[in-house]
């Protein structure tokens, strides 16, 4: 497997999604947000957490806007895998890559504490390694977390399997406690917790590897 | 020539920051506050000749968040 990992300015959690991948037997590149074109070979796109672009207008639209996001798009596209975690996850709401969008958390205090995170599907390559039902933990830290969309596009990704990830205790106010939704063709996942924070003993908590772990199986045997 | 956006959360998303300035101001014995809803104004330096379609357009494309906020446009 091959995994490029983009960098905007104010990414702060590219290297762990790296060595996460890493870890779990990928090549990877690093791809700067002025870059124009994913290097060749590239099977997933990382867009890692963070504070792209300082968090200035809106978390991730500047991102959203960067040279590097139309190649992202058009890797998606081509049937291409993408995981947006965290600031990523934002990234890839304000591309229109997935829907919906983040509003500031409904407490307003930013939190960052591991939080309790159910598989709602197993059926794509990110969950593959969980069974439906599993309750995994894994951290948050986020300002702008809380999950919005409008009644119909939530129904819509409820009826066709494509929340990823809910909260077992909501902790910012998300609709529908989604933590984490897939794209019509699976194969686009956006998160809010991180679960490259949680893919190494030394992290105190190893409930993240088994998403990577699947990457890697599924994206090598491809 | 100058040209202002006022960008604000849609009806029915829930603005937890207006809510807390609305708290804040009952707190300070401001009565009667039924809501308050926060936005935020973008003042723009055009050149000469600028629409208000090419104000739109950026509105569109950057600086609103059509799923989540709407946007007016004032020129001049």
């Amino acid at each position: 497997m091959h995994a490029a990992v983009v960098v905007f300015p104010g990414s702060n959690c590219d290297r762990d999604l790296a060595v996460a991948f890493e870890a779990a037997g990928a090549r990877v590149s690093k791809v700067w947000h002025k870059d124009t074109e994913i290097p060749a070979g590239v099977d997933i796109i990382g867009i890692p957490g963070g504070f792209s672009f300082g968090d200035y207008l809106r978390c991730g639209a500047i991102a959203a806007n960067s040279p590097i996001c139309r190649s992202v798009a058009a890797h998606a596209a081509r049937g291409g895998y993408v995981i947006g975690i965290c600031n990523g996850f934002q990234v890839l709401t304000e591309t229109g890559l997935l829907p919906g969008a983040l509003l500031r958390n409904a407490g307003l205090k930013y939190i960052c504490k591991t939080v309790g995170l159910k598989v709602e599907t197993s059926a794509s390559v990110f969950t593959e390694g969980y069974n439906a039902g599993d309750v995994i933990d894994i951290p948050i830290a986020h300002h702008d977390g809380n999950y919005f969309a409008d009644d119909d596009i939530i129904a819509r990704l409820q009826g066709e399997d494509r929340v990823a990830f809910t909260y077992t205790d909501t902790p910012n106010g998300a609709k529908a406690d989604i933590a984490g939704i897939l794209s019509e063709n699976r194969r686009v996942l956006g998160m809010m917790p991180h679960p490259e924070r949680a893919a190494d003993a030394v992290h105190g908590g190893t409930d993240g590897q088994a998403l990577f772990r699947a990457l890697a199986g599924a994206l090598t045997a491809a | 020539m100058k040209a202002r956006v006022h960008v604000m959360l849609k009806n029915g998303v829930l603005d937890p920051q207006g809510e807390a300035v609305r708290h804040a101001l009952g707190a300070l014995g401001f009565d009667g506050v039924h809501g308050v809803r926060q936005g935020k104004v973008i003042e723009l330096d055009l050149e000469d000749g600028a629409t208000e379609a090419d104000v739109a357009a950026m509105c569109e494309k950057l600086l609103a968040n059509t799923v989540i906020e709407s946007y007016t446009v004032e020129m001049g």
